[in-house]
């Protein structure tokens, strides 16, 4: 509470420099910070130190729960709930069940994917610090942005702003959190 | 003239001179200027008026019943079933270009996949209301849909109607997702620049507070390729289904192996032709040829080319398997397309989705905006008479010679295609004025100097 800095953003023309700039700041031992940019940059959050999403994992299982699901609905009406006898063929006549299983796999395994990429990002989040710096706008049409959050340990209001105009940054302003 | 020594084969897929800003802008104001082009209005207006029609014709329906349409008895599939199978097959552009094309690696899909996207959408909502309509009592439509009720009844699972009905509603769902997933930064973009406090919030509300951080772009771009992923096999499954309508059945002419494949190359080669006819005309009259180049029609061209041989191959095949099976009702099936009464379909069918494509393997022919336009039109008519074809001339005539009929179309079933082409295009005619058509972050890395090191 001692502080209503959100952080200081530094500004850079090109992919590269921002990428420069994040490797040197990991060096220089921050870790709570993030780049914001126009579009995905390689190696942008590996360097920032997030290599392993979960959310692959997540969409296996919605898928295998999505096929299990749609099989047993399936079968739970033509063999359990309402067993009916079509000419001797089995209740359980599975190579018809398979489009609707399919179907079923493929629905939970892409809902699953979006709104779990939405929830592991936390979004919707209507507003954020960052959105209190005009200039952020930039960071959806041309510029590259890196945040040192005041939450890190090594955040220090003037030793940081030193570090970052040493980034060759063609711009640094605060953000408030308010 | 040139002083490399080696010059480029192909055109490039973005103009020359653009940056990521220059990109942003050019894009983005198409959405954001407040003065709507004079030509917007007039189609618009169009499409609006034939929208109302399509209206008016679903309430006379509703109040008359399915008889004010040209089926009967032997015919009760008609227009519902030809423009149902007509509009899914369009829809599967969108979803194989964003899709199948990204995993693929092809880049020059990016200035394309938004709109096709859309286009899938759009063509998606436009097929759904044929079935439902058919069904004669519309009111029940949600008896489809597998729920506890207190009827004690379920859908029956083994009928190709109702997997049609999964797979119909998962592709509209995730087409609809893999649209707005891809939207999502875009939509980030016309929030920041939107220049209205109205547009500020609207904008804002659908990006959700996307701040293009790479930690999000990351778990972006790993549901994006994901969802390519899923959506691949589902937009192949999605047309064997529809075929699997015809191809349960035991009727000559539908009782056939090859309807899955040559359903999804055909409904690939109607999308394909649906994109350029609409793409065309909006990149001449919104200066978009830098984004939309002669590389993507051309291209575009050569998947259409591609497909009509496979469908071509199909048209072949069912020939040949009337004779191979010895089968008497097959054989007249194929005689009776030959020269019963609905010869002349059949033989338009065979001239605009077989003949006319092939002067696409002409270099002038694909370099000519006008021909590549006229191409693709006469594939869009001719993939709608090859699902006439299909559901009619099986139907009509069929094993017995007393139960024969013949099926004419009234103005209803005119209106309601004619109103549903109206529906489509004011729905399109929307998306381009209020959502971005391009996509702008994909354009964004297209610009020379993006590869990151």
């Amino acid at each position: 509470m001692k502080t209503s800095i959100y952080g200081l953003l530094a500004e850079f023309d090109t992919p590269d420099a921002l990428l420069n700039a994040v490797r040197q700041a990991r060096a220089a031992g921050y870790r709570r910070m993030d780049a914001y940019t126009p579009f995905p940059v390689e190696h942008l959050a590996e360097e920032l130190g997030f290599h392993h999403s979960r959310l692959p994992l997540l969409v296996l299982i919605g898928g295998i729960v999505g096929c299990a699901g749609g099989y047993f609905m399936q079968y739970y009406a033509a063999v359990i709930d309402y067993p009916w006898n079509v000419g001797g063929r089995p209740l359980n006549s599975w190579p018809a069940f398979i489009p609707i299983a399919f179907e079923c796999t493929i629905l939970a395994a892409a809902l699953v994917a979006v709104l779990g990429m939405l929830a592991l990002n936390g979004l919707p989040m209507p507003h954020h610090p960052l959105f209190n710096q005009p200039r952020f706008a930039l960071a959806s049409r041309n510029r590259f942005f890196l945040c040192i959050e005041a939450a890190d340990g090594h955040f220090d209001r003037e030793a940081t702003e030193r570090f970052l105009s040493g980034l060759k940054a063609t711009n640094l302003s605060e953000v408030s959190n308010e | 003239m040139n002083e490399l020594p080696i010059e480029p084969r192909q055109t490039p897929i973005i103009g020359p001179g653009y940056t990521y800003a220059s990109v942003t802008d050019k894009i983005s104001s198409i959405v954001l200027t407040k003065k709507t082009p004079k030509g917007w209005l007039i189609g618009f207006g169009i499409s609006f008026i034939l929208t109302m029609m399509l209206l008016f014709a679903v309430t006379y329906l509703l109040v008359k019943g399915v008889g004010i349409w040209g089926i009967n008895i032997p015919v009760g599939w008609g227009f519902a079933i030809i423009n149902f199978v007509w509009w899914i097959g369009i829809g599967h552009a969108g979803t194989l270009i964003s899709a199948i094309l990204l995993l693929l690696r092809q880049e020059w899909r990016t200035s394309i996949n938004r709109f096709a996207e859309a286009m899938t959408l759009f063509a998606v909502s436009c097929a759904g209301l044929y079935p439902l309509l058919h069904l004669g009592r519309p009111w029940f439509a949600y008896w489809l849909i597998p729920y506890p009720n207190t009827m004690d009844m379920w859908p029956q699972f083994r009928s190709p109607l109702v997997w049609d009905v999964f797979a119909v509603t998962t592709y509209a769902t995730v087409s609809l997702l893999f649209w707005y997933v891809g939207l999502i930064p875009d939509l980030a973009t016309l929030r920041d620049r939107s220049s209205t406090r109205f547009g500020r919030i609207l904008y804002g509300i659908l990006a959700m507070g996307w701040r293009g951080s790479a930690i999000h772009w990351h778990r972006y771009e790993v549901a994006y390729l994901l969802l390519a992923g899923l959506a691949t096999p589902l937009v192949v499954s999605v047309h064997t289904v529809v075929s699997f309508d015809f191809a349960i059945s035991i009727l000559p002419g539908w009782h056939t192996t090859i309807f899955p494949p040559y359903f999804v190359a055909g409904a690939i080669y109607s999308g394909f032709a649906m994109v350029m006819v609409l793409t065309i005309p909006i990149r001449a009259a919104y200066g978009l040829q830098d984004f939309i180049t002669m590389r993507h029609l051309q291209n575009m061209a050569k998947v259409m080319l591609a497909t009509g041989l496979i469908v071509a191959y199909g048209y072949l095949m069912e020939i040949f398997m009337a004779w191979y099976s010895a089968s008497s009702y097959e054989q007249f099936v194929v005689s009776n397309r030959w020269t019963g009464p609905y010869r002349v379909a059949y033989w338009a069918l065979i001239l605009m989705n077989v003949i006319i494509p092939q002067t696409l393997w002409f270099r002038r022919v694909r370099n000519s905006v006008l021909g590549l336009f006229l191409v693709a039109m006469s594939v869009n008519i001719g993939m709608w008479l090859e699902r006439f074809v299909i559901v009619v001339t099986s139907l009509h005539r069929d094993f017995l010679p007393s139960s024969w009929g013949m099926y004419y179309p009234t103005v209803w079933d005119w209106a309601t295609f004619a109103g549903t082409i109206g529906l489509f295009l004011a729905l399109l005619f929307l998306f381009i004025r209020f959502l971005p058509m391009i996509s702008i972050f994909e354009m964004r890395t297209l610009v020379p100097g993006t590869e990151a090191k």
